[in-house]
């Protein structure tokens, strides 16, 4: 069933349309100095986005559609999209201009539309560099419309679109309708397909149509013959049945060590890995915390009289006379430390290294690779992206589910993420905790998640309903990232662990705190007693780390430290904590993604698979 | 000779002769630009249940193999 697009009440003076992956968030980004987040596989703008771009001292409001195939009602994207047409005074179609004849099957479908419209043929040099040359005039006499190739990436020629943007007629009254901007020459092919329902003539209809646009590409595009590039060759070979596994467990064993390797960096400064801190300056934020922070804190807490409520509220309580940045629990210490020093160096490396290989274009062949494995567990494989994304965070990561076809997909993948998938703030506790008893209490850990998220997936597989769609995705060329658009992406990301988890993580040690000094957590620690000891085999206490963990698994973890677990129970609790009720954050975007009903089917299933795991580790560890 | 896309082996060429299966599938196809006549090179075959990877229009596709085996290709002799 169709949902109808909000009503857009203001006009679009332009819009953005074209095929997923052509760039169209670049020149978004370009025309209205708005940042989105864009990578070198389909589907990133799942949503519309929207701006104000000025020119000649006025604000025109810009839309960028989302990426669709067709203008024809196969998915939401093509809805929205024709819905947006219908608001648009102005339309951009941007195609990539190295695979012209991919990308005019829609570009007839907008023409069809009879709106001023430009077509833009962006990342021309590429298609250079491919030895494609178009003939913008040529191009621009037998579709009607202006053409005009651009570089949105580096800028090229996108202020000549504007101002020819600018020069079409916009219509004023529906009788000035047909004058301008539709497609002169084959008006029996473009008929509008708008909310046409699709019959088999339509069919027919594609084959004159496709016939149509090879007759214009192949006259307006000359290829030139030139040797495969290096891009060409390894866009082969990593598809490649045997060289292409090898190079993926490659990839994924650098990516992981990688990411390792500059969190431990930012955190030590280099202690650690090698050996001494690097220059005899306190880098790294553990030690910037310690050497710069710590001394100003214990001036305050003499000042404080090192006891008293508001003592406990902002520095906490002291651990032996000493404030201990990741035990204390005050709000300038815990809260700070655990997401400044603790969690935002892996943040900050694991996206970074995500956000490189998602510009170079890897992520989809990994999910190619995927493929025949996530089959067994009811997937395909373009549902690693999400399950990726959700290793940094799981918010954006269920956001991503959007991009998978189905809604059993959706849901298996999301139910999943939220249960299996640890965060990166969360591992980053992990790490740091059960890494310091031994490499194989991490690796029970990290196996135990894994092994979850393997069997409840197949189990899933066999329960959930639905249709079980095949992989059919277009592998975007590997292309060379942009170190702007890289760090540009790379800042958004961390701008929203600021905006959303930093006050989240304040806030929830503050609740903590206050809770801690009221003695409410008793009660709730003899409330499920029971549970907590006897099936899990931990201290009664730990159910308080347990029930932060609703707020902010990070600062859980954290928690556990004062209980002096033994390993195993620092196994368990860790296991526990990780897939025990996501956070609230993940929460709620699990809800609004899948709806109430099942949203709760997801939560009950989380509830069981917990209980049953964290049993399970606890009678055979 | 006619052969369906898994059948076909890797660096084999040819033309779309037919595509079978249903409406929706035809139409999830023909948007990546598999239409009757259209050329295509197999690149690559993951096997165990992977996808078949074609060359369509100078990109790459990846197909799930059940799909693979509902596209006829009228295969070409090397040159």
């Amino acid at each position: 069933m169709r949902k109808k697009t909000s009503r857009i009440d203001n006009k679009i003076d332009i819009l953005l349309v074209g095929q997923p992956n052509v760039g169209k968030s670049v020149l978004f980004s370009r025309l209205t100095g708005i940042k989105t987040v864009v990578s070198n596989y389909s589907g990133t703008t799942v949503a519309f986005a929207r701006g104000k771009m000025r020119w000649n001292g006025t604000d025109f409001t810009v839309v960028d559609a989302p990426g669709t195939y067709s203008l024809e009602p196969l998915d939401d994207a093509s809805w929205v999209t024709v819905d947006l047409i219908d608001d648009a005074r102005r339309i951009i179609n941007v195609v990539d201009a190295s695979h012209l004849e991919r990308h005019l099957p829609l570009t007839m479908e907008v023409l069809a539309q009879n709106k001023p419209t430009i077509l833009v043929l962006n990342m021309s040099d590429e298609a250079r560099y491919r030895g494609i040359t178009i003939d913008a005039e040529k191009l621009s006499h037998k579709l009607g419309v202006p053409v005009i190739p651009i570089v949105a990436r580096s800028g090229e020629g996108v202020k000549k679109m504007i101002s020819t943007l600018f020069t079409l007629q916009i219509q004023k009254g529906e009788e000035e309708k047909d004058e301008r901007g539709h497609p002169g020459h084959h008006p029996h092919l473009f008929r509008k397909t708008k909310r046409k329902h699709i019959d088999d003539h339509s069919h027919l209809d594609r084959r004159k149509i496709w016939e149509e646009i090879g007759n214009i590409v192949s006259d307006v595009q000359t290829l030139k013959h030139h040797h495969k590039s290096f891009a060409e060759r390894m866009e082969e070979l990593t598809v490649h049945p045997l060289w292409g596994s090898l190079f993926a467990l490659i990839v994924l064993f650098l990516s992981f060590s990688l990411i390792r390797l500059i969190g431990e960096f930012l955190i030590s400064g280099g202690v650690g890995i090698i050996g001494e801190p690097w220059m005899e300056l306190p880098f790294g934020t553990e030690l910037l915390f310690e050497n710069l922070l710590k001394p100003l804190l214990k001036e305050l807490s003499l000042v404080l009289g090192e006891k008293g409520f508001l003592h406990r509220l902002l520095i906490g309580t002291l651990i032996e006379g000493e404030i201990d940045f990741s035990q204390s629990f005050g709000i300038l210490t815990s809260g700070l430390f655990i997401p400044l020093a603790a969690v935002l160096p892996y943040l900050v490396s694991f996206y970074l290294v995500l956000s490189l290989l998602e510009d170079v274009g890897y992520l989809p062949r990994l999910a190619v690779f995927m493929d025949s494995l996530m089959h067994r567990i009811g997937l395909h494989g373009y549902a690693i992206i999400p399950t990726l994304l959700s290793l940094g965070c799981n918010v954006p990561g269920i956001m991503a589910t959007r991009i998978l076809e189905t809604k059993r997909q959706r849901f298996i993948t999301a139910t999943l993420i939220s249960i299996a998938v640890p965060c990166a703030a969360l591992q980053a506790m992990i790490v740091a905790l059960v890494g310091d008893r031994g490499a194989l209490p991490l690796a029970i850990v990290y196996g135990t998640l894994l092994l979850v998220w393997i069997v409840l997936g197949i189990i899933l597989r066999f329960v959930a309903k639905g249709f079980k769609p095949e992989l059919l995705i277009e592998i975007p060329p590997y292309r060379l990232p942009d170190l702007n658009t890289l760090l540009s992406k790379l800042w958004m990301r961390l701008l929203s662990f600021f905006k959303e988890a930093l006050p989240i993580i304040i806030g929830t040690v503050l609740v903590v705190n206050i809770l801690y000094q009221f003695q409410l957590f008793d009660l709730l620690a003899r409330l499920t007693e029971p549970l907590v000891t006897r099936m899990w085999g931990m201290p009664k206490e730990a159910i308080v780390p347990l029930f932060v963990g609703i707020l902010r698994k990070d600062v859980a973890m954290g928690m556990f430290i004062p209980l002096q677990l033994t390993t195993k129970q620092l196994v368990v609790a860790s296991v526990v904590l990780a897939m025990f009720f996501p956070c609230l954050a993940t929460f709620v975007i699990l809800f609004r993604e899948l709806g109430i009903k099942e949203g709760l089917k997801s939560t009950g299933i989380m509830f069981l698979t917990v209980f049953i795991a964290g049993s399970a580790l606890n009678l055979t560890l | 000779m006619k052969k369906t896309l898994t059948q076909m082996h890797a660096g084999e060429e040819g033309r779309i002769d037919f595509l079978h299966g249903g409406r929706g599938l035809r139409n999830r196809l023909y948007k990546l630009g598999f239409v009757e006549g259209q050329r295509v090179r197999k690149v690559s075959d993951l096997s165990w249940g992977g996808p078949v990877i074609v060359m369509v229009n100078r990109s790459q596709v990846a197909i799930g193999r059940g799909m693979a085996g509902k596209i006829m290709i009228e295969t070409e002799k090397k040159r």
